[in-house]
């Protein structure tokens, strides 16, 4: 740069954004630390104990959870178990997709629907959404009793309400246009919807469905522990009996597992979209 | 006899917005009409409530016998059949080819359950590449609409509401996303259709210089009222800065 060049003029007689971002990241700072400071003392947390603990439960997990011989020799029971647990997931989101997109159409605004009627299919796909599972396995439990169908309903209901939320708002956002377009040509509900709606919309809807398909993998071994089922209930077997090292390839099965299905929907959604 | 007719025509939006007032016109068979005026004038609003994409608050509209403002559900699509339309965002189903583009025109024709599954018949398919090639799209018949340039996809709406086989079509703003070249190629390919099919044409365009040079007769629209109804050439200017309301001199067109 040319050092004997002026000066370029700065705005007077306002404090400098480079002051003022400064105190705001020192104040933030200081505020973190008291909060820090304050809670610690509140709950007689020792920092240095905590500390010096870590060393001595990684010692103790990996004496405990690697599998030995005995947790490989059940890993046919377990991937059986597991597979189980993994299909029933598909089926139920498969199940509650397509119940999810035809109720979901009289929610958007490409069928042409009342108002009123839009505002009900909203309402119940809230209801359906806002319940957890794990709140619909527990209220199941007491109608279907320690069931595989509690876990599936539990898993279709929350799915439901999820993904008719999502298609009533990727449909509005994907076909608005075309579907203009078609109900102009004189085409019924009916036809705009095949031939204008799921044509423009299926990639999303298929990329929501493999998302839900991984989370419902995830939330149906949390289920399974509720309702005694899939591979969620052995893992809460062996884990209750103590016996730390089946429970571990339990967990570890399952990482991969889902690691694997959110590889495969990765490349299933390069391909389609 | 006329084969469209606005009798004092309004349309509110909301109970509020007052987008059409008092609109009263008719256009013969074989007309090409624009329709000129700035935006949120009500240019598509018109197009929409001859098609019932938009329902009418007031008057009545008489389009092939119909009347409009009275058709239930059946009558509607008998309308909507007889007249195509064609969209500034060309409105196709991007992911589909440019022939199930085009064949969607006979949805209107078809039965709910062959117009479900997408069966159409051989005479149809062959009316569809007949189009594709006047068209000169005989090429991107298989293509997906999404490889189209804008003008392609244009001339996909063209073709799509020539299946319809109607005596009317309706263009809103068919040029306005285009380039100059591809604007010309539309609106020759309109003028052709109106000519020699005798096609009756009613198109919503931004630019004055393309109304006044394409079409037969120019209604000009401001705040929702008709302002001139009347052939190109006595379309002073005067009467162009009245239509937009501005000044001598900050009007594009001007600068010629």
């Amino acid at each position: 740069m040319d050092q004997t060049q002026e000066k370029a003029p700065r705005p007077q007689d306002q404090t400098s954004v480079f002051v003022t971002r400064k105190r705001t990241f020192t104040l933030a700072f200081l505020g973190v630390a008291l909060i820090f400071v304050i809670s610690a003392v509140a709950t007689d947390y020792e920092v240095i104990g905590g500390l010096e603990s870590i060393p001595k439960a990684v010692v103790w997990m990996a004496r405990h959870f690697i599998p030995d011989a005995k947790a490989w020799s059940r890993l046919p029971y377990i991937l059986s178990k597991l597979s189980e647990t993994a299909l029933v997931s598909v089926a139920v989101t498969v199940c509650a997709a397509i119940c999810a997109f035809f109720f979901s159409l009289p929610g958007t605004k490409t069928t042409k629907t009342a108002p009123w009627i839009a505002r009900i299919v909203r309402i119940i796909a809230a209801f359906f959404r806002n319940v957890p599972d794990i709140v619909w396995a527990i209220l199941l439990l007491f109608s279907f009793g320690e069931n595989i169908l509690t876990g599936f309903f539990a898993l279709f209901f929350a799915t439901f309400g999820m993904l008719t939320r999502t298609f009533i708002e990727t449909i509005d956002e994907v076909s608005a246009s075309c579907v203009e377009a078609l109900y102009a040509t004189g085409a019924t509900s009916l036809q705009t919807v095949f031939n204008g709606v799921i044509p423009s919309s299926l990639p999303e809807i298929v990329s929501w469905v493999l998302y839900m398909i991984e989370t419902n993998i995830r939330s149906s071994t949390l289920i399974g522990m509720l309702t005694a089922t899939g591979i969620g209930y052995l893992f809460d077997l062996y884990y209750k009996r103590m016996d730390y090292s089946s429970a571990s390839l339990v967990v570890i099965s399952i990482v991969i597992l889902v690691i694997a299905i959110e590889i495969l929907s990765n490349k299933i959604r390069k391909v389609i979209m | 006899m006329p084969i469209l007719e606005f009798k004092n025509v309004s349309k509110i939006y909301n109970n509020t917005t007052k987008a059409l007032t008092d609109i009263s016109f008719s256009v013969s068979e074989g007309e090409f009409v624009s329709i000129i005026g700035p935006s949120g004038s009500g240019k598509s609003t018109i197009l929409r409530c001859i098609n019932r994409l938009v329902d009418a608050t007031q008057g009545s509209i008489i389009f092939d016998g119909h009347d409009i403002k009275q058709a239930d559900k059946k009558e509607i699509r008998q309308v909507r059949k007889k007249a195509g339309m064609i969209f500034q965002h060309y409105n196709l189903v991007d992911r589909l080819s440019v022939i199930e583009n085009v064949l969607h025109g006979r949805l209107g024709y078809k039965s709910v359950i062959s117009g479900v599954i997408g069966h159409y018949t051989e005479a149809e398919k062959e009316k569809a590449f007949q189009i594709l090639a006047m068209l000169g799209l005989t090429e991107q018949a298989y293509k997906r609409c999404d490889e189209l340039s804008g003008g392609q996809k244009q001339r996909v709406g063209i073709a799509r509401s020539l299946m319809q086989e109607p005596r009317l079509i309706l263009c809103d703003e068919p040029i306005a996303s285009l380039d100059p070249s591809s604007s010309k190629i539309i609106m020759d390919y309109l003028s052709n259709i109106n000519e020699t099919m005798k096609i009756t044409c009613i198109a919503n365009l931004h630019q004055v210089d393309v109304a006044l040079r394409y079409a037969k007769r120019i209604i000009g629209i401001t705040a929702g009222q008709i302002v001139y109804d009347g052939p190109p050439e006595k379309l002073t200017k005067a009467k162009i800065y009245d239509i937009y309301q501005s000044d001598e001199g900050e009007l594009i067109t001007d600068v010629k």
